[in-house]
C-alpha cells in the first residue's frame, strides 16, 4: 500500500524549485526595491511649502549657487538660506504674488521657513561641503542638473556605495576648480587623462577609512 | 618585573620598527610567574590573595532562563530575519528651518569659540567655551589665562552639564506657590524701599558665598552706602578662614600667597592638597609638573615631602610622605620651624614622626634656601599656615617660591565669625529682610548654629528670599526662592587666584528663567530691573577711566578673555614679632575625625551632576557614594571590612556611614567627605551617601578628637570601578627612581618584554601617523581627562547599579596602583585609553567589519555597523572598549540632548564603543586643511583628555610629522608599551614613572 502517488515526486520536486525561486525573487526584488526610487527618492520632486523653482533662479535668472548657500566653501553645511535672503529681492519683485505669502508671512513674524529636507544624510554619516567644494568636485556631481529641476529633487542615491564609487576613482569625477559651480559641466572625452592630471595637481586623496565619515 | 627579557641587540625595545628583530630567547607568557610577589597592587583584596579580587563583584542577572536548543534556533531565526530590516526605515519629511535673520558673522555648520570664565567656590580660571548653532556643547581652558593655561578640571568640564541639567529650577516661589520675577521684584524693591526710607537698612542682611566678582562687590559697597546700617555677611562651608587667619598672625593683615613651584626644588607639604581644590590648582599642577619631567637634557626633578592625613592625590605624588593625624601637623610644623632657626617656636616632632624624615626634611630645605617652599594645607588651623610663612622668610623664600599679594576676594573676612554673627542677629530678631544669594546654608551651615530655626525666626517677622539653580534645603523654608542663572548664561565677572580678572560672556540666553545675583543687587539698591551686562559693561567702564577707545578694549578684553595687567602686585610683606600663636593647651585625644570636601561632590553643589557622580573618585575609584575611610590597621583591629556600615559618632550627632579601608590613611582617625546626604539635590543626587555636615560644627570644622565608632552588622554595597578590567597581574606601570635613571637610561627598558617578533613585513604608514604619550611621572590622578572624554565624545552614565556589575562607560580610565606597604603605600596613576594598536586584536575577530584600521593607524569604531557580538572586547588585552548592555543614552529629553556634541553619534543600545583619539577633531583639521591646501601643522589637533590635563602628561601629535613633540616623546628612553611582549604595537604609549626619593632615607 503506497501512501504517496508518483505525482508527489513532481509536486516535492516543484515545490523545492518553486520555493528556492520564490525567495531568489523576493531577495532580488528587495534590492532593486530599496534602489528605487520609491526608496531612495530620486528624481521624486518634493513638496514645499513654497514651489521654489532652481530653474528658474538658476537658469532664467542667472543667480550664483552660493547666493543662497553661502557657507558651502568654508562650512560642513552649505548654508540654507534665511528669509531675508528671499525678501531681498522680494521686497521688489512678485512683491505680491500669492506664492510667495508664506515668505512674507515668515519675514512679518519672525517664523522659520519649514522646508521639506530633499537630500539628508542619515546622523551617522558626516559629510563636509567644503572639502569637496575646495577640491574640484562639483556641485552636480551629487545634486544633478539642479538648474533643470522646476521643483527640487533628489539627483543621486547619496547611498555609500555612490560615495565610494568617486572616492575610489575621483580622476573620472574631478574637475577643473572653476567649473565647481557650472551645473551644465559636461566631462570632456579624454576625462581619464585629464582627470588623473588634476588628481596630481590638488594633491586629492582617495579617503576610505570608515572615520572619514562615520564617528 | 623580577624575570626580565634581555636587552635586545639594537637597544630600543619600545617600539618595534617596522619589522621588529626576532627576540633572542623564546616567548613566555606574561604573568606567569607564579611564587612571586606581586610588587603593585590595586586593591587590598588583591594585596592579600595575590591576584585581582573578582568575588566582590555581584552576579550580573541574565535575561533569560536557561536557554534550549529549540529556543536559540526560534531566537536565531528571528534574528536572522529581522537583521535586515533595521536599515530600512528613512524618514522623508525632516523639515530644515533656516532663520530668518541669520548673523552674518555665525558660520552655519561650524563651532565658535568664546573666551568666559569658570568661577567655582570663591575662584576662578579662565575657560573658553565650544558653541555649535548657538548652544555651549565644550568647555576648554583658555590657553593664555594663568589661571589655565589651557587646562581645566573635573568641575569646569562637568558644568556644561549642569546647564541642561532639566531639574534646575525654573520658577519664583513665594512660600511654595507658583509666583513671578516681577512679582518679586516689585515686592523686593518696596521692602528694600521701605528699609532705606524708615530705617537705613536695620534688619537687611545679604548672605552671599565668597565674592569675586568685581561688579558684584561694587554692588554690595553701593547697598551698604544706600543701607549703613544692613549687614553683608559671607559663607561657605569650604573656606579659607584659616589661610586669611594664618596671614593674620603672621603679618597683621590678611594676604593672598601664591606659590611658585616652578621655583622649588625642594617641596614641604603640611597636609597641603594644591593639586585638588586650592585657587589656583591648574597653575600649580602645571608649575610643579614643569620641574617633574625628566628626559635627555633634564635629568632634574623636585622632590616633595608631606606630612598627609587624609590621602589625596598630592600625597600620592609626594616622593617622601608620612601619614599623620591631622592633629598631629602643627607639632611637626613647629618641630620644623625650630631646626631651620624661626626664632621664637619651639618643639618636637610627635613620635609617630620618623626621625630621618624631619632630619632629611630639614636639611634639605636648609640646602635649598631660596629654592624651597613650605605650604600649609587649607584645613589645618592659622598657626600652621603662620609657621609655613615664618619658615619660608626664614628661607629665604618669600619673593621666589612664594609671594604676597593682597586678598583677591572683594572683602577677605572669616566666613565662620560672619555667619555665627548672621545666625546670632536671625536668633535675636535683628533681621527681617534676608537675601541668600547662591549658597545652601541649611544643608552646609555648622550642625550647631541650626540655620534652620534661625531661618524661622526671620520668617516669622520678615521674609527671607533664595537665589539658587535649584530648589535645594534652603529655598524649601525660605518665603522666596528665585531661580539663578547658570555661569554659560549671563554675564559677569571673577577674579582668579593672583588677581587676574576675567569677564564671563553669556553663550546662551538663561535656560530656565533665571536671574543672575547682579540682577538681584541692583533691585535691592533701586537701579530697577537692569540687565546684567549693563551692570558689568558699566562698571569696567568705570574702572578702565572711561577711555576714548573704551568700545575696542573692551572688544578686546572679552576676546583675550581677561582683563590686562589685572594680576595682582606681589608685596613686601614683613613678619610681626611673636607671630605663631602658643600650641593649644590640651591636644585632642581620642579617635580624630577628619573632614574633607569630597572629591568630586566638593560642598555638595554638584550632587545632581551625573557625570560627576559616575566620576570614580581618584583615590577609591568610587562612584556615586561617600564613604568613611579607616587605616588598614584599625581596620584590622576593629574587624571592619569595605562595606561595613558603622555609627559615627561626634559631638552628640551620629551618622551611619559605610566602611573603606583606605591605604595610607593615619591610624587613630577617620575622615568623613562632606558634600552627600542631600535632602533635596534632585533626581541624580538626593538621598546618596551620609550627610558629614551633621557632625561638622563650629568648634571643629576640620578635625576633632572623641569621635566613637560602633559597627552595626549592617553592610552597604559600594559600586567601585577598580574591581573590573584589571590586566591579571601583568607588569603594567613601570617606575624607577632619579638616581637609578641618571646611571642607567635604561632602567625602564629593561623591564620591558620584548615580543618574539614576526615574520611579516610591517604596514608603511605613509601619510599622518598619530600616536599619544602617557607621562606616569606627572599624571596625578585628578581625572579631568575622563571629564573632558565624557563630554567631548557623548559618553552616557549608567547609574550606581550598572556601574557596580563592570557597566561603565568611561572610555579612559585611570588605574590607580600601590606598591609596599599597606599603612604608606606609593601610589601610581596611569590612564587607559585605547591604545590604538597597530596589530589590534579586536579587528581580527569582528565578524561585520565595525572595527577596522584606518590609513593614518587609527583603530576605528563604526557605531551604525556593530552588531553587538562583543568579540572584540573579548579580544581586548588592554580592557578598553565598553558595550551599551542598555539604552544609556538620552534620546528623549530635548533639553538634556543639548549637551551633545554633534560631531559624534550618539550610540544605542547594543553598540560597542571606546576611545578613537578624537577622530571628530582629527578629521575636521584634516578636512578644514584639505580645503585651504595645506597639511595639518604640529599641535593644531589636541584629544579632549590633552587639552584639559593641567600637568601636560597626555601628549599626543603626528609620530610622521619631525616638528611635533610626539616624535621625541617616543624616542624617549622612559618610552614604553604597555603589553608591549603581546606585539600589539600601540600608537598610546607611555613615559615610565620616576621618583625622587631622598637617598639617605630608605624605607621612609
Amino acid at each position: 500500500m503506497q501512501i504517496f502517488t508518483r505525482s508527489v515526486n513532481s509536486i516535492a520536486r516543484g515545490t523545492l524549485i518553486g520555493g528556492i525561486l520564490l525567495v531568489a525573487t523576493l531577495a532580488v526584488g528587495a534590492l532593486l526595491y530599496v534602489r528605487s526610487p520609491w526608496v531612495t527618492l530620486v528624481g521624486v520632486p518634493r513638496q514645499q511649502p513654497i514651489p521654489f523653482s532652481h530653474k528658474h533662479h538658476v537658469t532664467d535668472d542667472g543667480i550664483d549657487c552660493r547666493y543662497c548657500h553661502t557657507t558651502v566653501e568654508y562650512s560642513t553645511f552649505a548654508g540654507m538660506p534665511d528669509t531675508k535672503t528671499c525678501m531681498n529681492c522680494h521686497q521688489q519683485i512678485y512683491a505680491q504674488s500669492p506664492l510667495l505669502a508664506p515668505v512674507r508671512e515668515s519675514w512679518a513674524n519672525g517664523q522659520s521657513i519649514q522646508w521639506t529636507y530633499v537630500n539628508r544624510l542619515p546622523d551617522y554619516v558626516y559629510f563636509n561641503h567644503s572639502v569637496h567644494v575646495d577640491n574640484g568636485i562639483g556641485c552636480s556631481s551629487c545634486h544633478g542638473r539642479v538648474d533643470q529641476m522646476p521643483l527640487m529633487e533628489k539627483g543621486q542615491t547619496l547611498q555609500m556605495g555612490f560615495c565610494l564609487e568617486c572616492h575610489m576613482h575621483p580622476q573620472q569625477y574631478v574637475r577643473p576648480k572653476d567649473q565647481v559651480f557650472n551645473l551644465a559641466y559636461q566631462y570632456p572625452a579624454n576625462q581619464a587623462e585629464v582627470g588623473t592630471k588634476l588628481v596630481q595637481q590638488y594633491h586629492l586623496q582617495s579617503k576610505i577609512s570608515c572615520t572619514d565619515c562615520h564617528r | 618585573m623580577t624575570e626580565m627579557y634581555p636587552t635586545p641587540p639594537n637597544g630600543d625595545a619600545r617600539e618595534p620598527s617596522v619589522s621588529p628583530p626576532l627576540a633572542s630567547s623564546p616567548a613566555r607568557p606574561a604573568g606567569s610567574n607564579p611564587g612571586t610577589p606581586l610588587k603593585l597592587w590595586r586593591s587590598l583584596d588583591e594585596l592579600k590573595t595575590g591576584r585581582a579580587s573578582k568575588q566582590a563583584a555581584p552576579a550580573i542577572p541574565k535575561p533569560f532562563d536557561a536557554v534550549t536548543r529549540g529556543g536559540f534556533l526560534k531566537l536565531m531565526g528571528a534574528s536572522l530575519a529581522l537583521a535586515g530590516l533595521t536599515g530600512c526605515a528613512q524618514p522623508s519629511d525632516w523639515k530644515l528651518a533656516p532663520e530668518v535673520r541669520r548673523n552674518p558673522d555665525e558660520p552655519q555648520g561650524e563651532s565658535l569659540y568664546y573666551a568666559t570664565g569658570f568661577s567655582f567656590a570663591g575662584h576662578a580660571y579662565g575657560t573658553l567655551i565650544r558653541q555649535y548653532a548657538g548652544r555651549p556643547v565644550k568647555v576648554e581652558g583658555n590657553p593664555e589665562h594663568p589661571a589655565s593655561l589651557g587646562a581645566t578640571d573635573i568641575w569646569g568640564q562637568a558644568s556644561i552639564l549642569s546647564l541642561y541639567d532639566p531639574e534646575r529650577s525654573a520658577r519664583v516661589l513665594n512660600q511654595g506657590v507658583l509666583s513671578d520675577w516681577d512679582t518679586f521684584a516689585q515686592e523686593l524693591t518696596s521692602q528694600a524701599g521701605f528699609h532705606r526710607t524708615s530705617n537705613g537698612g536695620a534688619g537687611l542682611a545679604i548672605l552671599t558665598q565668597t565674592v569675586i566678582s568685581p561688579t558684584m562687590g561694587e554692588l554690595i559697597r553701593q547697598m551698604l552706602a544706600q543701607f549703613p546700617a544692613a549687614k553683608w555677611h559671607q559663607w561657605q562651608p569650604i573656606n579659607r578662614d584659616n589661610v586669611r587667619a594664618g596671614t593674620i598672625a603672621a603679618f597683621g593683615a590678611p594676604q593672598n600667597p601664591i606659590y611658585r613651584f616652578d621655583q622649588a626644588n625642594v617641596i614641604l607639604s603640611l597636609d597641603a592638597n594644591f593639586f585638588e581644590f586650592t585657587p589656583g590648582h591648574l597653575r600649580y599642577n602645571h608649575d610643579w609638573a614643569s620641574r617633574r619631567i625628566v628626559g635627555p637634557g633634564k635629568m632634574n626633578q623636585n622632590r616633595m615631602y608631606m606630612a598627609e592625613s587624609t590621602p589625596t592625590i598630592t600625597g600620592g605624588k609626594a616622593d617622601h610622605r608620612i601619614p599623620v593625624k591631622a592633629s598631629e601637623v602643627e607639632a611637626i610644623a613647629r618641630a620644623v620651624a625650630a631646626k631651620i632657626g624661626v626664632t621664637g617656636v619651639s618643639g618636637s616632632a610627635p613620635a609617630s614622626v620618623p626621625a630621618a624624615w624631619l632630619s632629611a626634611v630639614v636639611a634639605e630645605l636648609s640646602a635649598n634656601k631660596g629654592t624651597s617652599l613650605v605650604v600649609a594645607g587649607e584645613y589645618q588651623p592659622p598657626a600652621v599656615h603662620a609657621l609655613a610663612y615664618l619658615m619660608n622668610q626664614a628661607l629665604g623664600n618669600i619673593g621666589k617660591t612664594i609671594e604676597f599679594t593682597d586678598p583677591f576676594e572683594t572683602a577677605s573676612v572669616d566666613h565662620l565669625a560672619s555667619l555665627k554673627e548672621l545666625v546670632d542677629n536671625m536668633n535675636n530678631g535683628k533681621v527681617d529682610l534676608l537675601l541668600i544669594l547662591d549658597g545652601n546654608p541649611v544643608y552646609d551651615a555648622p550642625a550647631d548654629f541650626n540655620f534652620a530655626s534661625a531661618l524661622s525666626k526671620v520668617n516669622a517677622n520678615g521674609l527671607s528670599a533664595h537665589l539658587s539653580m535649584y530648589e535645594d534645603e534652603t529655598s524649601a523654608l525660605t518665603t522666596w526662592h528665585v531661580p539663578m542663572t547658570h555661569d554659560l548664561e549671563t554675564w559677569g565677572d571673577s577674579r582668579s587666584f593672583d588677581g587676574t580678572t576675567t569677564i564671563h560672556q553669556p553663550l546662551i540666553a538663561p535656560l530656565f528663567q533665571g536671574h543672575s545675583p547682579l540682577e538681584f543687587l541692583a533691585i535691592v539698591n533701586g537701579l530697577g530691573q537692569t540687565t546684567p551686562h549693563d551692570l558689568v559693561k558699566s562698571y569696567w567702564q568705570r574702572e578702565m577711566k572711561n577711555p576714548p577707545n573704551f568700545e575696542a578694549l573692551w572688544q578686546k578684553t572679552l576676546n583675550d578673555g581677561f582683563v590686562a595687567n589685572s594680576a595682582l602686585p606681589a608685596k613686601t610683606v614683613t613678619p610681626r614679632a611673636n607671630a605663631v600663636p602658643p600650641p593649644a593647651a590640651t591636644p585632642p585625644s581620642g579617635l580624630e575625625v577628619i573632614f574633607r570636601p569630597d572629591p568630586t561632590m566638593y560642598d555638595g553643589r554638584f550632587a545632581n551632576n551625573a557625570w560627576l557622580q559616575e566620576l570614580p573618585k581618584p583615590m577609591t575609584r568610587m562612584t556615586w557614594d561617600n564613604v568613611l575611610y579607616v587605616s588598614p590597621a584599625m581596620a584590622h583591629q576593629m574587624n571592619l571590612s569595605e562595606g561595613d556600615v558603622v555609627v559615627v559618632g561626634y559631638q552628640g550627632g551620629t551618622v551611619h556611614a559605610p566602611v573603606w579601608v583606605m591605604p595610607g590613611h593615619p591610624d587613630g582617625a577617620v575622615t568623613l567627605h562632606l558634600g552627600y546626604g542631600r535632602a533635596k539635590a534632585g533626581s541624580i543626587g538626593s538621598d546618596r551617601g551620609y550627610n558629614a555636615y551633621l557632625l561638622r560644627t563650629s568648634r571643629t570644622p576640620w578635625f576633632g578628637g572623641g569621635a566613637t565608632i560602633t559597627k552595626t552588622g549592617q553592610t552597604y554595597t559600594l559600586a567601585s570601578t577598580q574591581r573590573f578590567q584589571n590586566m591579571e597581574g601583568r607588569d603594567i606601570v613601570l617606575s624607577t627612581t632619579l638616581q637609578e635613571f641618571q646611571k642607567n637610561q635604561n632602567a625602564i627598558i629593561e623591564q620591558v618584554k620584548l615580543p618574539p617578533g614576526s615574520m611579516y613585513p610591517g604596514y608603511d604608514y605613509k601619510g599622518y601617523r598619530w600616536g599619544m604619550s602617557i607621562n606616569l611621572s606627572t599624571c596625578t590622578g585628578c581625572s579631568a581627562c575622563v571629564q573632558a572624554c565624557q563630554a567631548e565624545n557623548n559618553i552616557p552614565v549608567v547609574g550606581k547599579e550598572q556601574t557596580n556589575i563592570g557597566r561603565w562607560m568611561q572610555w579612559l580610565r585611570i588605574d590607580r596602583y600601590y606598591e609596599g606597604d599597606p599603612a604608606n603605600p606609593t601610589q601610581y596613576n596611569m590612564p587607559v585609553p585605547c591604545m590604538q594598536c597597530e596589530n589590534a586584536p579586536c579587528e581580527l575577530v569582528c565578524p561585520v567589519d565595525a572595527t577596522t584600521h584606518s590609513d593614518d593607524g587609527l583603530n576605528e569604531m563604526i557605531y551604525n555597523r556593530c552588531i553587538g557580538t562583543r568579540y572584540c572586547s573579548n579580544n581586548c588585552p588592554y580592557k578598553v572598549r565598553r558595550f551599551n548592555f542598555l539604552l544609556y543614552s538620552d534620546w528623549k529629553d530635548d533639553m538634556h540632548r543639548m549637551v551633545y556634541n554633534p560631531d559624534v553619534t550618539v550610540r544605542e543600545r547594543g553598540v560597542m564603543e571606546k576611545c578613537t583619539y578624537c577622530v571628530q577633531r582629527i578629521r575636521l583639521a584634516e578636512q578644514r586643511s584639505l580645503a585651504q591646501g595645506r597639511t595639518i601643522q604640529a599641535g593644531e589637533v589636541l584629544t579632549a583628555c590633552q587639552a584639559a590635563c593641567p600637568t601636560s602628561a597626555i601628549i599626543f601629535g603626528d609620530m610622521n610629522n619631525p616638528k611635533d613633540p610626539i616624535v621625541n616623546l617616543k624616542k624617549d628612553p622612559l618610552n614604553y608599551s604597555l603589553l608591549a611582549e603581546l606585539n600589539t604595537r600601540p600608537r598610546t604609549t607611555y613615559l615610565g614613572a620616576v621618583r625622587n626619593p631622598n637617598p639617605d632615607l630608605k624605607g621612609v
